[in-house]
This record gives structure tokens, C-alpha cells and sequence, in this order.
């Protein structure tokens, strides 16, 4: 059986050395796989995310891309291994036109790959190839979205990360990112997505980490998460008490 | 306008707008105002004298200038390897006070050093070169009338025109190449620029190195067609700083576009105030700047 | 010889302890506001020039010469620098702190050019003589002159650091402080960031001001050549050197500093021909600026700056 393709092992990392936002959290990630991590608010999901990408530091505890041990390597390397990353905020440069954030992105591949993946890319997403020239920073915000997904699949990465794709999108948005990104694991890419929208997560994800505190806190199929009380709790919780009250 | 006036402002706009190039970049994309950046124009300027008379020495006999210029060759071989060398001495400071600062500072801190970078730089100029004004040549110009009521010299036209090629090349590289693109990435965001595979270690090389080289070529140019003296930098620093934040700090047009507006306006403030008070007009448009619009004509707003 | 010595001594301490009251002030900028002002020789030749216009006596040709006595100059000077200041910092206040620098670095840079061409207002390049010098009487006798300066300004220094220190631990003083560290908090405790910084500016730039005016007297003599970015570069080093946001630091960094000036400039005289003392020079200023780096580099804090009540600015 092939090495899974990201493994976190006991991971500790956080913004300040002794206060450590995650507190010791540990997943696999198999080939195909969409996955999830779920929590509350401070829970450390996104850290954890930042901390694979290595924008966090890393205290202790390992993460391993495929073979390859990845703890603490550089941030700009790590999309030449095959790992991507889409931030939640700010994941597009503004002051660049759509073309040329992507032909930035292209810079890692091989001269001669560059052009068939840009023109893969424009046909996978032809509402970007129609405004090729306009700022980044004049697209709308589902448009922004989707430059930054494509910016990451330019480079056929092994793994994309998303840190809260669904952030600031009204829900037909969410539905047109979410299913964007079912489309891209039908082409072979594993995806890893930090969300706090659990539904919307799960309805896409094959499996989910929930995350509390740091720490790893529930796991399971996404059939099993959804119909688990204490998830539900966690998530709907107060929807619900405040519905009933 | 006296069109004199203008020849001139335009001559000194475009040395302004050359150097804010380097600032803009650098300011942009490390974060800080480097108050050493006058420093790097000087030392291009000093370092062309040094080689030029070293070249002239090795060569043994009087070199000829070219054509109509005050300048030969040995003058172009030192500029270009005086701009390579002054964009190496921007590393080096870069690599020995800036780079250990970033780590653990704030821009303050790193402002502060590059009074101290200034100081010394300037002042070792001072003690190798003395602060006697030194000239490449004494030749005298004859200034040549190119349109009614302005005369340029030739050098001064040379100047024009290889401001306007540097610049041109500039906005190519900024514009058509992944080091330019990478380069207004960084400015931008340096975080994602990491996540999209750029090395930003290797960008702020790089931009120390054409920073640094432009500036030389600024300090050059000031040499041959003004004169060659330990403060010639260190003086232009509020007019590159006036010009760099006026066309929008990260803008390499907007440098280009904010040297020329000081330029011209200095010297149409020349008939109103005076020659003595020229250093005033770059300051008055700067605080202008920064009351009115800080983020410059092409910047973006914060 | 020996009372030659000490003649010079205290001479150089004099004149050590009056760039300490420009640290003085700066630290109230820099130290306890965090306002990051680059053109301390500016605010200093207002000071000098106020002074020296008050109290010298009728020129022709020039604007001043109102005769008045020393202490009046002096007060005077404190109190236009300070008005001054305000002004200054009304304008320039909500800046950020890279933009501030460049502005008061041109601040700095266009007085000096005021200075130097507003012949009718300060002699221009000439500057101003015949300033009255305290104890003036017995300024024959070296010993007896500069010892009786000492006295003066270390008794202007003395009021003038008790004072501030009794400021900066009083509410107003930590009020300034919660203001640099954290504006955000600062406002929401329902103080007005910008009226405090303000009030620190100014009063900064009073007391750097009187320096100037102090250094004018001291000497009798005034030009716009002693108040270039050298001067400005020199105290921040001074007051980093010493350790920024502490009082001590300020004054403890000037005495340091000057006195490695000074030993340096007797070295350059001792070892340079006089033909090439000039260019010589260049080699103090070098190090002072060496210096700084170093310090920053290695020390921010200081000698004396102490950790924990020195901003995060300082490192």
C-alpha cells in the first residue's frame, strides 16, 4: 500500500513559542481523498493548515508529504514537492492582472509544461480566461476565489490545501466552489479543506478530522460525522438551543 | 516657463526619477525608507571616478572622448562596473546590518540603522576623496539650442536619452519577466509569494542589486553633467524620497512620472525663490503628498 | 597643566551635558511616545537662533537684536521651539512613523536652508556673534569660565531631569507610554491619543529648544553650519547608545558619545598633519555612524535601557 499522501504526526505549532496553538494534533490523508478539518472557533484549524504549509512554526511533531518529511522546510519549496496551498484571505495579488497571477504561478513548472497547464487551467476555469487582463484585485470575490484555486492546480500539485474556501461567499457561491472542487478530485488531485461550514464540508468530504483545543478531538466518514450527536452539538449546538429557547 | 527652466528641470527630473526607481523598489519591497540610498549614488559616482582613472592609467595615454561627449570609453566601462559594484556594496550592507534587523525589528529599527549606514558610507567617501568637488572631465560643453530658447549640452542630451532607455528596460523587466513579476508579488504580499513558490530571500537580493546599481547610475550621471562631491546623495535623498512616494511607493512609472514633477518644479520654483532654496520645493511637495493623497498617483491605498 | 585639565574637563563635560538635554528631549519623542523625529539639528537652531535674536544686541542690517537679558533668551527660545513643535506635529502627528522621519528629516533640512539664506533674519551663512555668555565676566580665566558653565547647566540638567522624571511617572506619563505600546487600547480607555502625542512633541522640542539656545550662549557664537543631519544623527546615536526611554540613558549616552568625539577628534589631531585634519574628520563621523549600527545590532536596548520598560520599538 502507497505511503499516504500527507501525514501529520503529533503536531505542536503556534505563533509564539509558548503558546502553542496546536497542541499535539495527528491525521493521514490518503491518495484521492477529499478531507476535512472541522472545529470550533479557535480551534487551530487553520494554524494547523499554515503550520503544513510552513508559514506557522513548527515546535515539535512531524509532517511527511508522501515519502518526503516536510516539517519545517521552507514555504517555497513546498509547492515544488507538490504541495499547495490556498489561503483564506488575501490569496491573490491585487495589484497583478489574472494573467500574470498565473503565469507567476507557472515560474515552478518546466518551460515547456507551463503553457499547455496555463491553457488547462483557462479552459477548467473559462470564466477566468475571459478576463485575462483585468486586475485581480477587480474580480469579484467567488472570481477571486477561483484564481486562487487555479493558481494553486496550476502546478498539478499532489495535495491542495484550502484554508476556509467557503469564507465570504454567499451560498451560491459556496455550491459553485464546492462543486469546483469535486471536479478537481475527479481529475486526480487530494484535497485537504479547513472549513467552518461543516455542511457544506462534509456534503463534498469522504472523510472529516474534527478538531477542538489543538487537539484531535472526533474522526470519521462524513456519513458518520453528520449523523453524530456530539458534532452536531459542537456545530449546531447553539443554533439549536437558541431555536428551542 | 522660461524654456530654459524647463531643459533643466527636465534634465534634473530625470536624474530624480532614475534614482527614485531604486527607491521605490527597494522601499516597496523591504519596507523601509533607507536613508543609505544617497549613499549608493554617491559611492556609483566615486567608483566611476576611481576606475575611470585607473583605466586611463593602465591604458597609459590619453583616451579620446566620443564624439561630442566629455566622455570615452573608459567613462562607460567604469559606469557599468561601478553599478555593478555599488548594487554588490547595497548586498553587502543588506547582508551585514539590514537582513539581521529584519529578523528580529521593526522598520523603525532599520531606519534608524541605515542613519548610521549613511553616515559612515558618506564619510569614508569623504576621507578617500576629500570634499573637493571632482569632475570625470574638464572639458567644457557647448551647449547646442534644440528648440527656441533651449540649450542642452550633449552631455545633458546623453543623459535624457539613457534615462529613458533605463527606465524603458525597467518597466520591461517589471512587466514581462518572472523576476519583475515576482518582484511586485513580493511587494505586495510576501506570504503568499512564498506559497506560490517564490523565493523572497532571493527577490530582496535581487532587489538590492538593482537598486543599488540604479542609484549608480543616477550618481553618474549627476557627475558628469553636475560635479562629483561626497554630499551629492545624501542631499538628494528628500528629492528621491519626494519622487518615490509622490508617484506611489512600488510604481517604477509613478517614480519615473513623481522625478519629473519635482524636477520641474524645482526648477520652476528657481525665478520665484531662488537657486538657494531648491531643496525646499522637494520637501513642500513631499508634505503635500503625504497631508493629501500619501499613497502617491499610482499607489495603492492602504 | 593640571589646571588646564580640568578646565577642559569641564569644559567637554559642559558641553556634553548640553547635547544630554537634547537627548532630553528627543526622549520624550522617541523614548516615552514613540514619535520618530529626524530633525532634532532643526528644532535645536530654532532654539539657538531665538536665543541669539533676543539677546544680542541691535545689528544692522538684520532683524532681532532686542538686548534682552540671558534667561529671557532662554525662555524664549524653550517657548518658541515648543510652539514650533506643535505646529509640527499638528500637521504631522497621524503619519506613520517611516513618513514622519522623512518629514521632519525635511523639516530639519529646510530651516538649515532658512538659516543659511534669510540673511536679514539670522546673518545668514555668517550666523550670529557677540551672543552674551554667561558669567561672561570672568571669561578670561578658562578654569574659572567653564567651571562656573558647569555649575549652570548642571543645574539646568538637575531641574530639568528631576522634573521629567516626576512626569513620566506621573498619570500623564503613563498615559504616553499605554499610548505608544498600544493605541488601540490606549483610545478605548477614552483618552485623546493625538492631544497627548502632541503635548510630548512639544515639550520635546522646548527642551531641545533651550539646548540649542544653552550651546549658543555657551559658546557666543551661532551659524547654520552647526545644525545639519550630522548633529541630528549624533544625538539619536547618543540616546541609543545610552538606552532609549530611560532619562539616565539619555544622559549617560551623550557624556559617552561626546566623549568618544572628542578623544577621537585629539587622536585625529594628534596623528594627522594638519593639511589633512579636515578629511580627517570624516573618519569621527564614520564611526559614530558604525557605532549606531553596532549598537542597534547588538544592544538596542542600550547601556542602561532596561528591558520590559523600553518598547517593543527598541527590541
Amino acid at each position: 500500500m502507497s505511503a499516504p499522501v500527507l501525514r501529520i504526526a503529533d503536531l505542536v505549532a503556534g505563533y509564539e513559542v509558548d503558546v502553542p496553538v496546536v497542541r499535539g494534533a495527528s491525521m493521514e490523508i490518503a491518495r484521492g481523498e477529499i478531507v476535512a478539518i472541522l472545529g470550533p472557533n479557535g480551534a487551530g484549524k487553520s494554524t494547523l493548515i499554515k503550520a503544513v504549509a510552513g508559514l506557522v512554526p513548527i515546535f515539535s511533531g512531524r509532517v511527511h508529504l508522501g515519502e518526503r518529511d516536510i516539517t519545517g522546510q521552507k514555504t517555497h519549496d513546498l509547492i515544488r514537492h507538490g504541495l499547495a496551498f490556498v489561503p483564506q484571505t488575501e490569496n491573490v495579488f491585487t495589484a497583478l492582472s489574472v494573467a500574470e497571477n498565473l503565469a507567476l504561478a507557472s515560474a515552478v513548472l518546466p518551460r515547456a509544461e507551463r503553457r499547455v497547464r496555463l491553457d488547462a487551467m483557462y479552459d477548467f476555469f473559462p470564466d477566468l480566461a475571459r478576463q485575462k487582463a483585468l486586475l485581480a484585485g477587480r474580480l469579484s470575490g467567488g472570481q477571486r476565489q477561483m484564481l486562487a484555486v487555479a493558481r494553486a492546480l496550476l502546478v498539478n500539485p499532489e495535495l491542495l490545501m484550502l484554508d476556509e474556501p467557503s469564507a465570504g461567499l454567499s451560498p451560491k457561491l459556496v455550491e459553485l466552489v464546492f462543486a469546483k472542487l469535486r471536479e478537481i478530485r475527479e481529475s486526480g488531485v487530494t484535497i485537504l479543506l479547513v472549513e467552518q461550514n461543516a455542511r457544506a464540508a462534509l456534503a463534498i468530504a469522504d472523510r472529516g478530522y474534527v478538531l477542538v483545543e489543538g487537539r484531535n478531538h472526533h474522526e470519521g466518514t462524513s456519513a458518520a460525522l453528520l449523523s453524530d450527536s456530539t458534532v452536531a452539538e459542537l456545530y449546531l449546538g447553539s443554533a439549536r438551543r437558541a431555536a428551542t429557547s | 516657463m522660461n524654456p530654459q527652466f524647463f531643459a533643466d528641470g527636465l534634465l534634473m527630473g530625470a536624474m530624480i526619477g532614475l534614482g527614485a526607481i531604486g527607491v521605490t523598489l527597494t522601499y516597496s519591497i523591504l519596507r523601509f525608507a533607507n536613508f543609505a540610498h544617497g549613499e549608493f549614488v554617491t559611492w556609483g559616482a566615486y567608483g566611476t571616478l576611481a576606475l575611470t582613472g585607473a583605466i586611463g592609467f593602465a591604458a597609459g595615454s590619453d583616451i579620446d572622448a566620443i564624439g561630442p561627449f566629455s566622455f570615452g570609453w573608459p567613462l562607460l566601462i567604469a559606469g557599468l562596473a561601478a553599478a555593478i559594484l555599488t548594487g554588490l556594496l547595497a548586498l553587502a550592507l543588506d547582508l551585514i546590518l539590514f537582513a539581521r534587523l529584519r529578523a528580529k525589528g521593526t522598520a523603525i529599527i532599520m531606519v534608524m540603522a541605515s542613519f548610521g549606514a549613511s553616515m559612515a558610507l558618506r564619510s569614508l567617501c569623504e576621507f578617500f576623496f576629500t570634499s573637493a568637488p571632482r569632475y570625470y572631465s574638464r572639458d567644457i560643453q557647448i551647449a547646442i539650442e534644440i528648440l527656441p530658447g533651449m540649450r542642452m549640452t550633449p552631455d545633458q542630451l546623453f543623459m535624457i536619452g539613457l534615462t529613458a532607455v533605463l527606465v524603458a528596460a525597467m518597466h520591461l523587466l517589471m512587466t514581462r519577466t518572472t523576476l519583475g513579476r515576482s518582484m511586485r508579488a513580493v511587494s505586495e504580499n510576501p506570504a503568499l509569494s512564498s506559497v506560490v513558490g517564490i523565493d523572497v530571500d532571493r527577490i530582496v537580493r535581487a532587489t538590492w542589486l538593482i537598486g543599488g546599481a540604479l542609484a549608480a547610475a543616477a550618481g553618474v550621471m549627476s557627475g558628469i553633467v553636475v560635479q562629483i562631491r561626497p554630499f551629492m546623495g545624501f542631499d538628494l535623498l528628500l528629492p528621491l524620497f519626494a519622487a518615490a512616494i509622490l508617484g506611489g511607493i512600488g510604481s517604477v512609472p509613478g517614480a519615473i512620472l513623481g522625478g519629473l514633477i519635482v524636477g520641474l518644479a524645482e526648477a520652476a520654483a528657481v525665478p520665484l525663490i531662488g537657486a538657494n532654496f531648491r531643496a525646499a520645493v522637494a520637501f513642500l511637495l513631499l508634505t503635500a503628498v503625504l497631508l493629501l493623497r500619501p499613497a502617491g498617483i499610482f499607489g495603492v491605498r492602504e | 597643566m593640571s589646571l588646564d585639565l580640568l578646565g577642559y574637563g569641564a569644559f567637554f563635560l559642559a558641553t556634553a551635558l548640553s547635547f544630554g538635554i537634547i537627548c532630553l528631549g528627543l526622549n520624550i519623542q522617541w523614548g516615552q511616545t514613540g514619535l520618530f523625529n529626524v530633525g532634532v539639528a532643526g528644532f535645536v537652531a530654532i532654539g539657538a537662533y531665538a536665543s541669539a535674536l533676543l539677546t544680542t544686541p541691535e545689528t544692522a542690517g538684520r532683524f532681532g537684536g532686542f538686548d534682552l537679558p540671558i534667561f529671557i533668551g532662554w525662555a524664549g527660545a524653550a517657548a518658541i521651539a515648543g510652539l514650533i513643535s506643535a505646529a509640527v506635529g499638528a500637521l504631522t502627528m497621524r503619519l506613520r512613523a517611516d513618513y514622519l522621519a522623512i518629514t521632519t528629516f525635511g523639516i530639519a533640512v529646510t530651516i538649515q536652508l532658512l538659516a543659511l539664506n534669510l540673511q536679514s533674519l539670522t546673518g545668514g551663512p555668517f550666523g550670529i556673534g557677540f551672543i552674551p555668555r554667561p558669567f561672561a565676566a570672568v571669561q578670561e580665566n578658562a578654569l574659572l569660565f567653564n567651571l562656573a558653565n558647569l555649575a549652570l547647566i548642571l543645574a539646568v540638567v538637575t531641574v530639568l531631569y528631576l522634573a521629567l522624571e516626576r512626569l513620566l511617572r506621573s498619570p500623564w506619563g503613563r498615559v504616553l507610554r499605554a499610548i505608544r505600546e498600544d493605541e488601540t487600547a490606549a483610545l478605548s480607555l477614552g483618552k485623546n491619543a493625538r492631544a497627548y502625542r502632541l503635548q510630548a512633541f512639544a515639550l520635546g522640542g522646548a527642551i531641545m529648544g533651550l539646548a540649542g539656545a544653552i550651546q549658543g550662549h555657551f559658546i557666543g557664537f551661532i551659524a547654520p553650519d552647526n545644525y545639519v543631519s550630522a548633529l541630528t544623527f549624533q544625538v539619536w546615536a547618543m540616546l541609543i547608545v545610552g538606552g532609549a526611554g530611560s532619562n539616565r540613558g539619555a544622559l549617560l549616552g551623550a557624556v559617552l558619545v561626546w566623549g568618544l568625539w572628542s578623544a577621537s577628534g585629539a587622536l585625529i589631531a594628534a596623528l594627522f598633519p594638519p593639511d589633512q585634519q579636515a578629511r580627517a574628520a570624516a573618519l569621527q563621523i564614520a564611526m559614530i555612524g558604525i557605532m549606531l549600527a553596532a549598537i542597534l545590532l547588538f544592544r538596542p536596548r542600550g547601556l542602561i535601557g532596561e528591558r520590559g520598560t523600553v518598547s517593543r520599538f527598541v527590541g
